[in-house]
């Protein structure tokens, strides 16, 4: 059963893309689906076996590489993330299914559609089942290549192909860093088993790389590497410009990738690397600095944002963010239980707002949208159900999570974090609570409740969106109603066993308990500032501040709001100062100077000018002149005598006055 | 008595000359069937020389034959200048280049 989960997808994968054409439609549609929901039923199957009853199951199919010590098995472990990954991203992509079957009904290339949509699922619980980092690594390209071939589903869009190639190179970057850390952890642990690794962590932490004259700890350096991974492929601060551009793709597959697949695969690494990042502080403490500047890069960048996807994808930016930064705090089972919760919302909302885009006809601005509440009235309150989720609204999904999140940051004492870190963290963190809250409800603003700057063929064409597109978003919100009130207990409560062996929290680190104990107020803050986000909002939204808004703080009067819309310039710096250089370089340099310059001169081009030439000039020596004839006869004449004469003496010092002499006498 | 180093000196002198006779002119090409009849003369000199100073009759036959080779190759040589002449009405070195590499 357990290998059925896996295997059902990439089964669904192929014979409705292979046999699309047979299946149609509307069979490719079902079949595929049907094939994840029967995947998802027996997922939860396996957590109630895995993560309630406590039992662990490790699978061993056979070998797949074996050569001296280095031996990997397609191995597959159901431990508790595991099973808790599994909920997550069969649940949702069967939803998601089910939506697109909908959504994509008028699509010509839907079996395809449906196959890469499947091969996504499957390549993802490759990625969260694998026993070795090697195996992993599988899923990991398999969701890089799956979400190539998803965004670029639309092909004949010049966008969309620069995104999906985008979206490509960019995690290729985080991918060689991540294979950086399978290769330091070979040479480290002998191994790439986590078993393995995971048990021989303490006993290797004065392990170091000897490299450039200076040691490196091991441990930190293996983790360094993960993390670059991580970064690519969470979108973190730095490698976060696909994410963005990834909304080229259809609405469903943004869901897929941003809410439970391809994103949640660097959270989900850190957290199965939970054993590992505990040894070393300094990696912890770049987590900490780096995920809390990404949540407050990407909220604030998301406040400007006109695009009603880019929007939500900024949020989700922000919200692996506080995912990543959370493990840093080491509280890896709140990253867990937020990136669980943030699945269910932030599907809900990409799939709401496919449905938004569904009624106005493919239009993506939210400056051109307005008063679809009175349209989209189901709609609406799943969307605003998102967003209060989002937004961390008190006992909605979002607030069990992100708001435990925000209280960790407050504990002071953490031992091995610096405290301006800490504080850092924790000003960043809740400024972006305030713009999560102040971007969720512009958006409905702008959509749903503002005057209608639609145009009337629009209006007249809006409509509710059918009951198959309706019914996943509802269970999805249902989901981003009680799921975090369900599950508080299970996955964070206090004394919890629900994780077992799979995160380890050193004791030293473990401050987990402390945020129960902060004072009243600071528990209140986040909740504060998101109230000051949705008032601002409202207020900005509702009166005539609005227009002078508008004028003032959305034109282009406010520099600040035109780079915050301009994505703080950062996509226009990295083509500037890295990809048009490196370019060039490729270009100029390599192609054009080395490969059809240097070398091409130095082989055969140098060599078929060069033989010509030098027979055209040695020719020339013979200008039929017997006097010349007699002269070069003689001269050879003295020279065979020269080099009888130096016959012994060649190989030492004189050589060199012979050799320059005999190429003076060539060149003449 | 016979000084070695005399007569080799002779010898090497007269061949170095006939090769600067061939070497630096630039202009009759009778002057060097000379030089070249000089140099047959300093070799079966040389010859001649070291045939005595060995004891050794070999040397004086190589100069005999190499008398007879000098004789008709001057010959064939003045034969093949007479056909040049007669062609061309001149003799000079420096016109002879109609042969280029």
């Amino acid at each position: 059963m357990y290998l059925t989960i896996l295997f059902l997808p990439l089964v669904g994968s192929l014979i409705s893309g292979l046999g699309g054409r047979w299946l149609g439609c509307w069979g490719s549609g079902l079949y595929s689906t049907l094939c994840v929901f029967f995947s998802f039923l027996m997922s939860l199957v396996a957590f109630y076996e895995v993560g309630l009853c406590g039992v662990s199951y490790h699978i061993t199919l056979g070998t797949w590489l074996e050569s001296g010590i280095l031996k990997v098995n397609w191995g597959f472990l159901f431990d508790s993330i595991t099973v808790v990954m599994l909920i997550v991203i069969t649940s949702v992509s069967s939803l998601v299914h089910l939506y697109s079957i909908k959504y994509m009904e008028t699509d010509p290339h839907k079996p395809r559609f449906m196959a890469y949509l499947e091969i996504f699922t499957f390549f993802m619980l490759l990625l969260v089942t694998a026993d070795n980092l090697i195996q992993m690594f599988l899923g990991w390209e398999g969701v890089g290549l799956a979400s190539y071939l998803l965004i670029n589903f639309w092909f004949t869009r010049l966008p969309a192909n620069q995104s999906a190639i985008k979206a490509l190179v960019i995690n290729r970057i985080g991918d060689f860093g991540l294979t950086l850390g399978i290769l330091a952890t070979f040479w480290t642990f002998q191994s790439t088993d986590y078993s393995v690794i995971f048990a021989m962590a303490p006993l290797l932490d004065s392990f170091s790389f000897f490299f450039m004259g200076s040691d490196w700890h091991g441990i930190t350096l293996i983790s360094l590497f993960l993390f670059i991974g991580a970064i690519g492929k969470s979108a973190q601060l730095g490698l976060h410009t696909w994410l963005p551009d990834a909304m080229e793709g259809p609405t469903p597959v943004s869901a897929l990738i941003h809410a439970a697949t391809m994103v949640t695969a660097g959270v989900f690494l850190m957290i199965r690397c939970s054993l590992l990042l505990e040894f070393s502080p300094a990696i912890l403490c770049i987590l900490l600095v780096l995920g809390s500047l990404t949540a407050f890069f990407a909220g604030m960048t998301g406040i400007f944002q006109n695009d009603l996807k880019k929007v939500i994808a900024y949020s989700t930016c922000s919200q692996l963010g506080y995912m990543i930064f959370s493990c840093g705090l080491s509280c890896y089972e709140v990253s867990l239980f937020h990136l669980t919760n943030h699945a269910f919302f932030k599907a809900l909302l990409f799939l709401s707002a496919g449905s938004v885009i569904h009624a106005v006809s493919n239009e993506q601005d939210m400056r051109r949208m307005g008063s679809l509440v009175s349209f989209l009235p189901i709609t609406y309150s799943l969307m605003l159900i998102g967003s209060l989720s989002l937004a961390g609204f008190p006992f909605l999904t979002g607030f069990y999570s992100k708001d435990f999140i925000l209280e960790l940051t407050q504990i002071l004492n953490y031992k091995n974090l610096n405290f301006f870190y800490i504080s850092l963290s924790f000003w960043l963190g809740s400024v972006s609570v305030f713009f999560t809250s102040f971007y969720s409800f512009r958006l409905i603003y702008l959509t749903f409740l503002n005057n209608s700057n639609l145009t009337r063929p629009l209006i007249i064409s809006v409509h509710e969106s059918p009951a198959l597109m309706l019914l996943p978003l509802t269970i999805l919100a249902l989901g981003s109603l009680f799921f975090g009130y369900l599950s508080k207990d299970l996955f964070i409560g206090l004394g919890t066993d629900f994780w077992k062996g799979s995160i380890l929290v050193l004791p030293v680190n473990n401050f987990f308990v402390e945020a129960e104990w902060l004072l009243i107020i600071s528990k209140w803050l986040p909740f504060i500032l998101t109230i000051i986000g949705v008032f601002i909002a409202s207020i900005i939204n509702i009166t005539s501040l609005y227009k002078y808004f508008v004028y003032q703080i959305y034109g282009l009067n406010s520099f600040l709001a035109f780079l915050v819309n301009k994505k703080w310039f950062i996509d226009v710096l990295y083509n500037r100062f890295l990809i048009f250089p490196l370019l060039n370089f490729g270009y100029n340099t390599t192609f054009k100077a080395l490969d059809r310059g240097f070398i091409e001169f130095s082989g055969p081009l140098g060599a078929s000018m060069f033989i010509p030439n030098w027979s055209k000039i040695i020719s020339r020596f013979q200008s039929g002149l017997l006097t010349h004839y007699v002269f070069f006869l003689i001269i050879g004449v003295c020279f065979l005598f020269l080099i009888l004469i130096y016959k012994n003496l060649m190989f030492n010092t004189n050589l060199n006055i012979l050799s320059i002499f005999f190429i003076l006498i060539f060149y003449i | 008595m016979i000084n070695f180093f005399n007569y080799m000196n002779i010898s090497v002198v007269l061949f170095l000359i006939s090769v600067l006779g061939i070497f630096l002119n630039q202009r009759n090409i009778l002057v060097m069937l000379m030089s070249l009849e000089m140099m047959f003369l300093s070799v079966s000199f040389n010859l001649i020389f070291l045939s005595m100073y060995l004891d050794d009759i070999i040397g004086q036959i190589f100069s005999l034959l190499i008398l007879t080779v000098a004789a008709s190759e001057s010959s064939i040589g003045l034969a093949i200048l007479v056909i040049y002449y007669r062609i061309r009405n001149t003799i000079t070195v420096e016109l002879m280049n109609l042969m280029k590499g």
